[in-house]
This record gives C-alpha cells, structure tokens and sequence, in this order.
C-alpha cells in the first residue's frame, strides 16, 4: 500500500454547481476526479453519489451509475480510426442504440460545440481545440448530471481556453454541475466560482 | 424538460438573437445554412485489420488445414476399413485338409452342402483344381500338379449379410461330420481391420483435439495481445459507460471475422487437396503409382460426409475461435478493471 493521496476530506457537489478543483501538481486531482467517476475505489471513507454507497454497489451496476457522469480528459482521449461524428456518438452506441435514433442529436451537438463542418474528420486532422470540443460533446451526448473534467484547457490557447470556460458555463446554466480541475489561475480568475483546492492531499473549499 | 432538450431550444433561431451559445464564437455563422452533411457508414469500434490479425488469420487457417486434413483422412481409413470389412465379411471359407482315404470331391461337396443348409448361407462356390493351383502359384510357382502335395482345398460360401448364419452350429456340424473341415469366418480379420479402424479414428480424434487446443490457445493469446494493444480503446469504451459484455462483443465481433476467413481459407485448401488428390487417382488407374496409393491409403474420395465434415470443422474451429475470443476479454475486462479500481496500482494511468 502506498501513500495515502487524499485525507480528511468532506465535501459535496451539489446539483447544477460549478467549481473548480485546483492544487499543485500531484496534489490528487486526478485521483479525486477518478474517485467522482467511480473508476476507483476508496481505501477509506465513504462516497455517496446519486443518493448511494458506492461502497455497497455491484461492480456490474457502475457502468450504469458512470453514464450519468461525464468525464473530459486533458489528452482528449479520441479514438483515432473514428471520425468526429463517431467518437462523440460513442457514448450511445454503447448502451445499444440504433444509429438512426442519435444521427440528427449527434450532428446537432457537434453544431453546437462548432464542430458541424468537421464531423467526417479523423481526431489526426483536428486541431487541440477542436478536439477538446469533441471531447466535450462526446462527454454531454448522454446528458449526464455531472461533468468532470480534468484539465480541459491544458493543451489549448488562451483564447480557445476561455471559449471552452464559456461552453461549460452555458452548460452549467442549463443544469449540469459541472468540476473543473485545473492549475491555470488565469481561467479561474475569469469566473467567480466556487474553488475546492487541494494541498497535500487536503481540501479547502472557497464558497 | 431535460438539458437535452433545453440545448436545443435553446438554439433554435431568435429574431433578437443571432446565436444563443457564447462558446461557438468561432462557429462559421454561413454553417447552419449549408446542406446537411453526409455521415460517412459507421466504421468498427476496434480499428480493423492489422498485422496481428494477418497472422492471426495465417495461424487460425493453418489450424483449420489441419483439423481438416485429419478428418478427411481419418473418414478415408474409416471408409477403406469398412469397404474391406465388408468385402471379407460377405464370404466364409471352409478349408479340407488332405488326409489318407479321404475322397476329397465328395467331402467338398458335403461341406458345401452342410454349410448351405443353414439359414443365412446363399451361395457355396468349391474351389476347382485351376483356382487352387493360382491362387498357390505366387507360392509355389506355375505347373502345380495337385494330385502330388497335400494341399487343403476351399470351398467358399456367400452369406446374407443382414441374417448371417450362426456361424459356431455351421463349425460344430462340420466338425462332427467332417473332422478334416475347419470354418474361417475371417473374424480375426475383420477384427482387425475394425481395430485398425478404431485407432486411427482415435489419433486423428487425439490429433483433432491437439489442433483445437493449440488453436484455443493461439486465441487467447491473440485476444490479450489484441486487448493490450488497443488497452486505449477499451478505457475509453470504459468511461463513456460501456459494460464488459459490449466491449466483448466488439472483440468477439472483430475475432469472428478473422476465424471465419482464417478456417474457410484453410477448410477450402483441405477440401481442394482432397478433390485434386481423387482427381489424380481416377485419371490414372491401374498405373503403378496410383495402384501403390490405392494400396496405402485407400481412394482419396471422402465423399459428401467428408466434405459436410469439413463444413463443420470450419463452423467448430470459428465457434471455439469466437467463444475463446469472449471469455478472454471478460476475464481480462475484469482484470483491468480490478486493476484500475485498486489504488495500490495505476498500471498505465496518469496521476495528479
């Protein structure tokens, strides 16, 4: 067993919030982020998401508990063999829909996110900001209740960087609770929002 | 109303409002008047072909090659078994031994007449002087006067097949009437050829079960080599919510392909080889080669059977193929996840 990374932490994200997860690097956000995605599982301590324990639940049940978070990663995280239009309708070929079902949804989204001319491009052609949108849409295809991101706007410029701020407030404003982990003090000045900072694997939080 | 459905009201067009979403700035604003665009068939989840499926493909046809081979000569020997079987279990020979006084022409004669009393008995055939004497010349050269050696004489008797007679009261009767008679039902050959017969069919069984095992094997380990060189698919497949038996299926889509190309092309190959191999014998009877092949192997036809059988290979080794495929993934899948979920171990994920 190694170190313990996070410790003597309580918090809760409530239902349509935004706040940002910030610390050094190596201060845990990732590891908390994996916690709040269910990916991992906790040496101590208990976690209640969607008004249950995770520690109580079937490994066979997390994938279902999974689909209503959506998770953005840094390194984007597309496939490279799928267009734009494949990667972010992936989420609802997983659970088995018809693709004639989502086409029109996916093509809409990928539209909204200012994708609508790339959706037959491979992630190779795309540029770092374009696939980050990518990512975000294939994260919200499903609606989730929650969206996790971990440093979105890590591998963007400035000015792409505070579009995508813009896209996950206008998502926040139409309900989705939305973390943002990040160390860039520059985004989070931009947005008063709550800040959860982690040091040494402890929590503060700044209302 | 949901999100989703509030993200699309919330971009219908407003006569106040050009665009309603601030984070599509860089949206070219002709876009939403432009045709719909084409999406392009939907492409495979697992990226297709590649090098490790070539040889996959290779090896897995290899296998089927085999396995077909083995049953088409295994139903081969079978059938040359049975024919002979068949052949030498129509007749029963009834053997005179020379002996001083004894009027071999009459005791020939009752022989027959003894053996042909019985039910089940069709036709009895003596062997004349003529036949006697070639089927001994190999033996004892031509010219053979018969009248000089004490050579036994035959008599051959047909029997019904579907109701052969008992052929112990046939042999007791003779025995007690003609001391000098001694039945040959050829039961030790046919037992022989039967247990011929029999372990040939259980090599080609033993050889059948070492190729399906090599086979299963070569699959598991193609199916973990696969899983760990597409590991970035499977976390992907994992965080947009997909449970193990669908990220199976994919993998057991993508080795189903493989198998069955892979055992057709080697079904095919093994089915081919046989028709050739017919082929040549029919177009050269009675030539030297083909009569010492014949004599060896028996024919090359395998008939419809063989061929069904074939069929059934490839079926078997694809169904094994598939089924391994899935079995591999799920325990791997677990594996993975165990793995992931475990934060003694981060094999392969990027830390904070």
């Amino acid at each position: 067993m190694g170190p313990e990374i996070l410790r003597d932490m309580t918090f809760d994200i409530p239902s349509g919030s935004f706040q940002f997860l910030t610390g050094p690097s190596g201060a845990g956000k990732t590891t908390l982020l994996r916690l709040l995605f269910l990916s991992l599982q906790p040496t101590r301590g208990l976690i209640r998401m969607f008004d249950r324990d995770m520690s109580q639940i079937p490994r066979s049940e997390l994938p279902m508990l999974r689909r209503r978070v959506g998770i953005v990663y840094q390194d984007f995280r597309l496939l490279d063999h799928l267009t734009t239009y494949e990667n972010v309708a992936l989420p609802l070929r997983v659970r088995g829909k018809e693709e004639t079902s989502y086409r029109k949804d996916v093509i809409e989204l990928l539209k909204w996110v200012g994708l609508g001319e790339r959706i037959n491009v491979l992630p190779a052609v795309l540029s770092g900001g374009e696939k980050q949108r990518a990512a975000i849409a294939r994260a919200l295809m499903d609606q989730p209740e929650i969206l996790l991101a971990d440093e979105p706007t890590g591998n963007v410029d400035p000015p792409m960087a505070r579009r995508l701020l813009n896209l996950f407030l206008e998502l926040n404003r139409l309900g989705t609770a939305v973390v943002i982990a990040t160390h860039d003090l520059a985004l989070m000045d931009q947005v008063d929002a709550r800040r959860m900072i982690l040091t040494e694997g402890r929590l503060d939080i700044y209302e | 109303m949901n999100e989703f459905e509030r993200i699309r009201r919330s971009r219908q067009p407003k006569a106040d409002a050009k665009r309603a979403i601030p984070a599509t700035d860089d949206m070219p604003a002709q876009q939403t008047r432009r045709a719909e665009m084409q999406v392009r068939p939907t492409g495979p989840i697992l990226p297709p072909a590649n090098i490790q499926g070539n040889a996959l493909l290779v090896v897995i046809a290899i296998m089927s090659f085999l396995a077909c081979l083995t049953l088409g000569g295994v139903s081969m020997v079978r059938a040359t078994a049975s024919s002979w079987e068949s052949q030498i279990s129509r007749e029963i020979t009834i053997q005179i031994k020379p002996d001083d006084g004894l009027d071999m022409n009459a005791t020939l004669t009752k022989a027959r007449d003894i053996a042909l009393s019985f039910v089940g008995t069709t036709n009895g055939t003596i062997m004349d002087d003529g036949a006697t004497a070639r089927l001994l010349e190999p033996w004892l050269g031509s010219g053979l006067d018969l009248k000089e050696l004490p050579v036994p004489r035959l008599v051959i008797v047909t029997i019904d097949e579907s109701n052969p007679p008992d052929f112990q009261a046939i042999r007791n009767r003779l025995h007690a009437e003609i001391p000098q008679a001694f039945l040959d039902d050829h039961r030790t050959w046919v037992d022989r050829l039967v247990s011929m017969a029999r372990t040939t069919v259980m090599i080609g069984g033993g050889i059948l079960i070492l190729v399906f095992t090599a086979m299963i094997l070569t699959v598991i380990f193609a199916t973990r080599g696969a899983l760990s060189g597409n590991r970035h698919i499977v976390e992907v497949l994992h965080f947009v919510g997909a449970e193990s038996g669908f990220v199976a299926k994919e993998f057991q889509k993508h080795f189903l392909k493989i198998s069955l190309k892979g055992s057709a092309a080697g079904g095919a190959l093994a089915a081919l080889l046989f028709a050739i191999a017919g082929f040549w014998q029919s177009r050269s009877l009675a030539t030297p080669e083909s009569d010492q092949a014949t004599a060896l192997f028996g024919t090359f036809t395998i008939g419809f059977s063989g061929y069904l059988g074939i069929i059934a290979t490839m079926i078997i080794i694809a169904l094994l193929t598939t089924l391994t495929a899935r079995f591999t993934v799920m325990r791997t899948i677990d594996e993975i996840d165990l793995i992931r979920s475990d934060p003694a171990r981060s094999d392969g994920l990027p830390s904070s």
